[in-house]
């Protein structure tokens, strides 16, 4: 089986958000970059199913030269080669294009996307990539199994969960349940010595339009401290006659 | 010309989510001098939507689509847009339709916004506010295809009424099948869910054990409200991951959220700041919490929990 994880380069949880250039940039000073936690879910799932049931792992990004350090960590958990798509991601369609020519080329059976990446939360690259390949496609996936063509897949619905069964090519959006967090993997000295050797290709994009442009970001309003209060019936009288939410 | 929007239900009715989308798609075509044409699939009664000023239903009924199958539905949903050639299709942030959007967007070849917090600040060009960076900002996006889809994130418009006649059509799409067959369906159905719930009463790591969740849940069933959880909570096994809040959990956007023994680490507040009020209860006085609340009392959770409960039956048998 040939995978294919998508793995997004972000600002880590805790960054501080914050735009430049009359807020059209994002800030990046200051900012420690690491793979997109669902996508290292995903990634982890894929190093299980190479361990477990024999398969090739690749890792592919679109972005600048800045995203290699994020791809190289994937290599060092495991991944077998990294492909760069050299390319300013700038909307989610045009990514997911980038993504199904790289597909298209290496033939995968299998591409584990995340269910969004946490800097623009779009959601959207992982359905698209799979429309425009025409595989199979499961989002808010949190259990995947694999038996020769055949996917059984669990889905997180609003309220519960939902079992699914299909085939490959298939894509997933993936997210925390694929694996237990406490299998996600630190890179190790000896992973870290061998991704330096593992291939990373760096290919062109191919033609893509974008179709949506962010033109200007903004911070949300600072917020009115907190009120507090000392006893439960002056907190009801607040959620009463102030906020009118009881 | 007109606006598309999608209408999901469940069991005949529909969501309230659906109705806001409904409010919000008809606030577009006043923009454009458009009107609402609303979708529905195996859905509800018209009138509930003409309440808030869509003008025409397309009803879709068949046995077949009863159970949700994203790249069905997607293709349903482009069919009724092509139908009534549609410039703008509105969708809701529900887990069913962001697992359609991506499908529905290639289809129409639509630019494609989601978790639109606003109505569009421009028509012509179309432009939309949206949250990004997990709630901390806000982006002002550009449509620049013909067609245009937005995801409307819940509870950032409202309900606003808009009292229309509402025509009902009978919509017969072609319907291929899915590839991706539903084999069961595990739903809790007697709760309320934390993704359609106006309240939600949340515990963290500060309820020492799953045995004390009872304080929790009759706070919760007190006020008709959600139970959820902090990260570690679920992680611990105390209670399942479908409750645990946050950037790696489920987004809360309901009007009250009262949390209770949660520190308010950054990644538990990205998956409530969409809540309208933030209640917090915690025993130090310096939990990062009460930065990001609007009411809050330093207390036990033990002792404030109970006597809250306590206190707000009293005031609901007064209020009845
Ligand atoms: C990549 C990443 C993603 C994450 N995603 C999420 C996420 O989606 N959701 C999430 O919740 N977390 C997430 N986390 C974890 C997050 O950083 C925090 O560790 C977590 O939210 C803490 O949970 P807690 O507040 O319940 O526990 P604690 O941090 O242990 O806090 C417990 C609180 O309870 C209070 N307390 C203790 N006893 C009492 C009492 N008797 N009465 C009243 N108060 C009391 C304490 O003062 C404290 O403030 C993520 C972390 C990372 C690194």
């Amino acid at each position: 089986m040939k995978i294919l994880v998508c793995i997004s380069h972000v600002p880590d949880t805790t960054s501080r958000i914050n735009f430049t250039d009359a807020d059209t940039q994002f800030d990046t000073n200051g900012v420690q970059f690491v793979i997109n936690p669902n996508d290292e879910f995903g990634l982890t799932r894929a190093m299980w199913f190479k361990e477990k049931q024999g398969a090739s792992v690749h890792v592919v990004n679109v972005g600048g030269a800045e995203t290699e350090p994020t791809l190289r960590k994937a290599l060092a958990i495991g991944a077998d080669e990294a492909i760069r798509v050299n390319m300013n991601p700038t909307d989610g369609f045009s990514v997911a294009k980038q993504l199904a020519a790289v597909v298209s080329e290496g033939g995968y059976d299998l591409v584990i996307a995340g269910r969004e990446s946490i800097d623009y939360n779009g959601g959207m690259v992982a359905g698209m990539l799979a429309k425009l390949c025409g595989a199979n496609f499961v989002n808010t996936c949190i259990s995947l199994e694999i038996d020769g063509q055949n996917a059984t897949a669990i889905r997180e619905i609003d309220g519960g969960k939902e079992t699914l069964s299909t085939s490959l090519p298939l894509v997933i959006g993936g997210q925390k349940g694929l694996v237990e967090e406490s299998d996600l993997r630190i890179p190790n000295m000896r992973g870290i010595m061998q991704a330096r050797s593992k291939p990373l290709h760096v290919k062109e994009p191919v033609e893509a339009t974008a179709e949506t442009q962010v033109k200007q970001f903004e911070k949300p309003a600072p917020k009115g401290a907190v009120k507090l209060v000392d006893d439960v019936q002056s907190l009801i009288d607040l959620l009463h006659n102030e906020a009118k939410v009881i | 010309m007109s606006v598309l929007v999608y209408t999901e239900s469940e069991q005949g009715k529909f969501k309230k989510a659906a109705l806001e989308a409904v409010s919000y798609a008809k606030g577009i075509a006043d923009m454009m001098g458009s009107q609402v044409t609303a979708l529905s699939i195996n859905g509800g009664d018209a009138s509930d939507l003409g309440t808030y000023g869509a003008s025409k239903l397309l009803q879709v009924e068949d046995g077949s689509l009863d159970k949700f199958q994203a790249d069905t539905y997607a293709s349903v949903i482009a069919q009724a847009a092509k139908a009534e050639g549609a410039d703008v299709v509105v969708i809701t942030s529900t887990a069913n339709s962001k697992f359609l959007a991506p499908a529905l967007a290639i289809e129409l070849k639509a630019g494609y916004i989601p978790n639109a917090v606003a109505l569009p600040q421009s028509a012509a060009p179309f432009q939309v506010k949206s949250s990004v960076f997990t709630n901390k900002a806000f982006a002002l996006s550009e449509i620049s295809t013909p067609v245009k889809l937005v995801g409307l994130s819940k509870n950032a418009y409202g309900l606003h009424e808009a009292a229309t006649t509402c025509n009902p059509e009978s919509f017969s799409p072609e319907l291929a099948g899915s590839s991706v067959e539903v084999v069961s369906v595990d739903k809790s159905t007697d709760k309320v869910t934390i993704a359609d719930a106006e309240v939600v009463v949340s515990g963290g790591r500060g309820l020492k054990g799953p045995e004390n969740w009872g304080l929790i849940e009759d706070l919760a069933e007190t006020l008709g409200a959600a139970t959820a959880c902090s990260k570690p909570v679920s992680d611990m096994g105390w209670r399942p991951h479908s409750e645990h809040v946050g950037q790696t959990g489920k987004p809360v956007a309901s009007t009250l959220y009262i949390a209770v023994g949660i520190s308010g680490a950054i990644q538990h507040l990205a998956g409530i700041n969409s809540s309208k009020v933030k209640v917090v209860i915690n025993n130090d006085p310096e939990a990062p919490f009460f930065k990001a609340a609007d009411y809050g009392i330093v207390g036990d959770a033990f002792e404030v929990v109970p006597a809250l409960t306590e206190k707000l039956k009293e005031f609901k048998a007064q209020n009845a």
